[in-house]
C-alpha cells in the first residue's frame, strides 16, 4: 500500500511540474523549455503506442517510425494543399484544421499499419522485425522520391494548424494540448490494456500457443493491436509536424524506429509510464550531451554505449528500477 | 449404435522417412474415456497435434461429432468443444491462475474486441473462473502467480483452463507426467469425477491411471495400432506386453 | 541494349556478392549463435576505413588488405567477448537494442576519428582498366575482381560447410546447440570464431567496396538493411539461401536503378523521373520482399525442418 501511496504522490508531483512548466519557462526567461518538453511528451506518445504492441504484445517491431512519419506527413500533405488549393488526387481537399488533420493522420496510420501488420504478422520473431523495417523503409524511400513534397529535403508547414477556440500558434497553448493529448493516451491506454482485449494481448506475448488452445484466433487481435500502435504513432508525428512546422522522410529513418524502441526499453517495456520515463530522459540527454561544448556533436557515442550498459545490466528499465525502490521502501 | 463423438481415419503422417502416423482409425463414443496408450516414440504427440489441429496429416482425416475438421485451426476446433490440455503446461506464467482460467472463459464467451471495461472486474468471468479453480483443488492459490505454483499446481489448472471450454471432448496429453504418487492419486480423483461430464481421450505413461480410468485402451507402437479393447483385455494381450518389455520402461 | 544489360548485369553480380558477403557472416552467426546483429555494418565499415588508412598510411596494398579483413574479424571478435556473449540467451529484442547501441558507438568513434568526410580509396594499378567481357562490352577490371573473389568465398564456404567439423556445426543449428556442447566442444571458443569469421567476410566485403562507393561512417547501415533484406528472402539462417537471394537481390536493385529512371522519363519531366524513379527502385526489393514472403513466410530457402 505504501508503494501505491508513494507512487500517487509522486505523479501528483510530475503533474503539477509539467502543468506548471510553462510559468517557470517563461520566469527564468527560458522558453526554450517549453518547446524542449513538448518534444519529449510528443516522443512519449510514440512510445507509449509502440509500446503496446512491442510491450504488452511482445511483437518486435522495428517500424514505428513509418507510422510517425506517415502521421506527420498527412498534415504536412493536407497544409500544403490547403495552401497551394489544389484537390489532392482531385478527390481531397486540403485543410489547416487541427480537429482535421490530426483524425485524418490518425486515420492514414492506421490503414497503412493494417495493410503492413496484415503482411507482417504472417511471420514471427526476427522476420517479423525484420519485415517491419522493411516496410518502413519502403515509406522512406517512397516519400524521399515525391518531388512534390520536398523530396529528400522535406518540406515546411509555415503555420501550424489552427483550433477554434485556441491559438495553437502561441508554444505554451500548444504545450498543453500536447500534455492533455499524452494524458487522455495514456487513460485510454490504461483502460485498454485492462480490458478484454488487453487481456488477450498480454496472453499472447507470454504463450501464444496457449492462446490458440483456448480458442483465441491471435493474429486478429495482434493485427488491432498493430492498427492501435500505429494509429498512436500517426497521432504523434501529425503534433511533431505541428510543432517543429517541419517534415522530412527523416521522421521515417529506421534509426527513428530504433530510437523508439530505445525508449520502451530504456524506460520500462510493458508499462504505461515507463516509455514516457525512456522518452524524457533520451530527449533529455541528448539535448544536455548536445550542448557539451566541442564533443556535443559525438552524443551518440555516450548514447549508444549507455543503450548496450542498459539491456546488458538494467532490468526491466527505468521503471523497473524505480518500482524495485519502492517495493522495497514498502516493506521496510 | 450412436455415431462416435471423435473418429480419426486412417490417418498418416511421416516426416522425412519416419512414419509418425501409420494408417490410424480410432473412433472415441461420447461420455466414453479412451486412454492412448505406447512406448515413447510410439508416436503419440503426433497424433494430439493432428487431432488439435496443429499438425496436417498427409492423408486421412479426422470428424468431429459428425463434422470433417479439414483444415480447421485450433481455435476453430476449440470452439466446436474440442479442448486440450498440455504435456509440458503452457500457462500464461506472469498472470494469476484466475486470470489464466479467465481468459479462457472470456474467449469461450465471444469475440474478446473489448476494449474499455476492465476484465479482472467483470463478475461474469471471475465467478466462472473461481468455480473452475475451486473444481481441481486450486481456489486456495486463485490469486497466486501461475509461475509460483507448483508443478503438480500447474497440471491442475491445465485442467481448470481447459474445463473452462466447456468441452465436449477433452484431449488429455499426459496429465500425471512428472506428478509424485500423491498428486497422480489426486489428479486420478479429478479426473474420475469427471467422468461421465465430460469425454476423455486420455494420453497417458501412467498405466496405473490408465487402468483406473479408461472404459477403452488403444495400444500404439511405432506409430500403428497394435491392439484396442477394454482395459482388462489390453492387459493380458501378449503383443503390448512386448512393446512395453521391448521399450524397457514399463 | 545487350551491352547494357550484359553491363548490368555484371554490375548487379558486384552487388549481389558484397550482399552475400555481408548475409553469410549474419545468417551464419544467427544460425549458429541464435542472435541477430544490427553492428554487422559497423564490421563492413570497420574494414573499408581500416584498409584505407592503411593504404594511406603505407601505399601497400597487401597491407591495406590485411589490416582491412584482420581489423575487422579482431573488431568482430572483440565484440563477441564483451558484448554479443551476454546476449545468446536473450530475446531478440535485446539483440537488436544492444546492437543498435553498439553501432551507434562504433559509428560515432570513427566519425571522431577520421571525420566526417568520405574516403577515397585507389584502385591499385594491377586491377585498373577494364576488360573486354563480351565483346565490344568493356567492363572495369576491379569490379570483376569483386565478383571473381565473392564467387571463390562463396565456394570456400560451402566446402567449408559441407566438409568440415565447423561446418557440420553450423548444420546442426542453434537448435541443437547442447548436442554440439555434449560432442565436447568448446562452444565460447567457437562462437568467437564464428563471429571472427562472420566479421572478416563483412570487412572484406567493405574493402572491396571502398575504391568503388565512398568510405564514410553511415556506409554499413545502408548495405545492412538491404542485407537483412536478404536474408529474410533466403531465409535466416540458410547460407545457400543467402547466396541465392543476394544474387536476385543484386540483380533485381540493378535492374530497377538503370531501367526505371529512363522509362520514367519517356512521359515525365526528367529532374522529377530521377528522383521518383529512384525512390522506387530503392522500393522495389522492400516490395520483393513482402511478396515472398507472402507466399513463403520462412524465405526461399529454410535452414532448418
Amino acid at each position: 500500500m505504501a508503494e501505491t501511496r508513494a507512487l500517487r504522490a509522486l505523479g501528483l508531483i510530475v503533474l503539477v511540474a509539467l502543468l506548471a512548466l510553462p510559468a517557470v519557462a517563461h520566469f527564468a526567461k527560458d522558453p526554450a523549455w517549453i518547446s524542449l518538453v513538448t518534444r519529449m511528451l510528443i516522443y512519449a506518445i510514440a512510445a507509449v503506442s509502440l509500446d503496446l504492441i512491442l510491450g504488452y504484445g511482445g511483437l518486435a517491431c522495428f517500424g514505428h517510425a513509418a507510422f510517425y512519419g506517415l502521421g506527420g506527413y498527412t498534415v504536412a500533405i493536407l497544409f500544403h494543399h490547403a495552401r497551394s488549393s489544389e484537390v489532392l488526387w482531385g478527390l481531397i481537399p486540403g485543410s489547416t484544421q487541427f480537429l482535421v488533420t490530426v483524425p485524418a493522420a490518425m486515420l492514414v496510420g492506421g490503414v497503412v499499419a493494417a495493410a503492413i501488420g496484415a503482411l507482417s504478422l504472417r511471420t514471427a520473431g526476427v522476420q517479423f522485425l525484420m519485415i517491419t523495417l522493411a516496410f518502413a523503409q519502403m515509406l522512406f524511400f517512397l516519400f524521399s522520391s515525391i518531388a512534390t513534397y520536398g523530396g529528400n529535403d522535406g518540406m515546411t508547414v509555415r503555420r501550424r494548424n489552427e483550433m477554434p477556440g485556441l491559438d495553437l500558434r502561441d508554444d505554451t497553448v500548444f504545450y498543453y494540448l500536447v500534455l492533455a493529448l499524452l494524458l487522455l493516451a495514456l487513460w485510454a491506454g490504461r483502460r485498454l490494456v485492462r480490458s478484454r482485449f488487453g487481456m488477450v494481448i498480454g496472453g499472447i506475448r507470454q504463450n501464444e500457443r496457449r492462446m490458440a488452445a483456448i480458442g483465441i484466433d491471435t493474429y486478429r487481435y495482434k493485427l488491432a493491436a498493430f492498427v492501435i500502435a500505429g494509429m498512436g504513432g500517426a497521432l504523434a508525428g501529425a503534433l511533431m509536424v505541428n510543432h517543429a512546422r517541419f517534415v522530412s522522410p527523416d521522421m521515417m529513418h529506421w534509426t527513428k524506429s530504433g530510437e523508439f524502441m530505445v525508449m520502451v526499453i530504456l524506460g520500462g517495456a510493458a508499462s504505461l509510464i515507463g516509455p514516457v520515463l525512456g522518452a524524457v530522459t533520451l530527449v533529455g540527454l541528448e539535448d544536455l550531451l548536445g550542448q557539451i561544448p566541442k564533443w556535443g556533436e559525438h552524443r551518440m557515442f555516450a548514447i549508444g554505449a549507455i543503450l548496450v550498459l542498459v539491456v546488458l545490466f538494467g532490468k526491466g528499465g527505468l521503471w523497473g528500477w524505480i518500482a524495485r525502490r519502492l517495493s522495497r521502501g514498502g516493506d521496510g | 449404435m450412436a455415431e462416435p463423438l471423435l473418429r480419426a481415419i486412417d490417418l498418416v503422417k511421416a516426416f522425412g522417412g519416419l512414419m509418425a502416423t501409420d494408417h490410424l482409425s480410432l473412433d472415441v463414443g461420447e461420455g466414453e474415456v479412451h486412454a492412448l496408450i505406447g512406448p515413447n516414440g510410439a508416436g503419440k504427440t503426433t497424433i494430439v497435434g493432428q487431432l488439435v489441429g496443429e499438425l496436417r496429416p498427409d492423408s486421412g482425416r479426422i470428424e468431429f461429432a459428425g463434422e470433417d475438421l479439414g483444415a480447421l485451426s485450433p481455435p476453430a476446433r476449440l470452439l466446436r468443444g474440442l479442448a486440450r490440455t498440455f504435456q509440458i503446461s503452457q500457462l500464461l506464467l506472469d498472470d494469476t491462475a484466475a486470470d489464466n482460467v479467465a481468459l479462457a472463459v472470456q474467449a469461450r464467451a465471444g469475440h474478446s474486441f473489448r476494449f474499455w471495461r476492465d476484465a479482472r472486474a467483470d463478475p461474469r468471468l471471475r465467478d466462472e473462473a473461481r468455480r473452475h479453480l475451486v473444481d481441481v483443488g486450486l481456489g486456495a492459490v486463485a490469486d497466486r502467480r501461475a509461475a509460483d505454483l507448483s508443478h503438480g499446481q500447474h497440471k491442475q489448472l491445465e485442467l481448470a483452463v481447459a474445463l473452462a471450454s466447456r468441452p465436449r471432448l477433452l484431449l488429455l496429453d499426459e496429465p500425471m507426467a512428472g506428478l509424485g504418487p500423491t498428486e497422480t492419486q489426486a489428479m486420478i480423483g479429478l479426473l474420475a469425477g469427471l467422468k461421465g461430464r465430460v469425454t476423455m481421450l486420455l494420453i497417458e505413461h501412467d498405466m496405473e491411471a490408465v487402468f483406473a480410468l479408461a472404459d477403452l485402451v488403444t495400444v500404439l507402437a511405432s506409430g500403428r495400432l497394435i491392439a484396442s479393447g477394454p482395459p482388462a483385455r489390453i492387459r493380458d494381450d501378449p503383443l503390448v506386453r512386448d512393446a512395453y518389455l521391448g521399450d524397457g520402461d514399463a | 541494349m545487350l551491352n547494357l544489360a550484359v553491363e548490368q548485369a555484371l554490375n548487379g553480380l558486384q552487388l549481389g556478392v558484397t550482399l552475400f558477403l555481408l548475409a553469410a557472416g549474419l545468417t551464419l552467426i544467427f544460425g549458429i549463435m541464435g542472435v541477430i546483429n544490427i553492428a554487422h555494418g559497423s564490421l563492413y565499415m570497420i574494414g573499408a576505413f581500416f584498409c584505407a588508412a592503411t593504404l594511406a598510411a603505407t601505399k601497400s596494398f597487401l597491407l591495406a588488405l590485411l589490416a582491412g579483413i584482420g581489423g575487422a574479424a579482431l573488431a568482430g571478435m572483440l565484440m563477441e567477448m564483451l558484448v554479443m556473449r551476454r546476449l545468446y540467451a536473450r530475446d531478440h529484442l535485446d539483440q537488436v537494442l544492444a546492437t543498435f547501441g553498439l553501432s551507434l558507438c562504433v559509428n560515432e568513434a570513427f566519425s571522431i576519428v577520421f571525420g566526417q568526410r568520405p574516403l577515397y580509396v585507389d584502385i591499385p594499378p594491377w586491377l585498373a582498366g577494364s576488360v573486354e567481357v563480351v565483346a565490344g562490352v568493356p567492363y572495369p577490371t576491379y569490379r570483376l575482381a569483386i565478383v571473381v573473389v565473392g564467387l571463390l568465398v562463396a565456394l570456400g564456404l560451402y566446402l567449408l560447410i559441407s566438409h568440415t567439423r565447423i561446418g557440420m556445426l553450423v548444420r546442426a543449428g542453434s537448435t541443437h546447440r547442447d548436442m554440439v556442447r555434449a560432442l565436447g566442444v568448446d562452444v565460447r571458443l567457437l562462437y568467437t570464431l564464428v563471429f571472427g569469421l562472420g566479421a572478416l567476410l563483412a570487412g572484406l566485403a567493405g574493402l572491396m567496396a571502398g575504391p568503388v562507393y565512398t568510405v564514410q561512417v553511415g556506409m554499413g547501415e545502408q548495405i545492412l538493411i538491404l542485407t537483412f533484406v536478404v536474408v529474410v528472402i533466403g531465409g535466416l539462417g540458410s547460407i545457400r539461401g543467402a547466396f541465392l537471394a543476394a544474387m536476385i537481390v543484386g540483380l533485381v536493385d540493378t535492374a530497377l536503378r538503370a531501367f526505371v529512371p529512363p522509362w520514367l522519363k519517356t512521359f515525365m519531366e526528367a529532374s522529377a523521373a530521377d528522383a521518383l524513379g529512384g525512390g522506387l527502385s530503392s522500393l522495389g526489393i522492400y516490395l520483393l520482399m513482402a511478396l515472398v514472403l507472402l507466399v513463403k513466410p520462412r524465405g526461399l530457402l529454410p535452414a532448418h525442418g
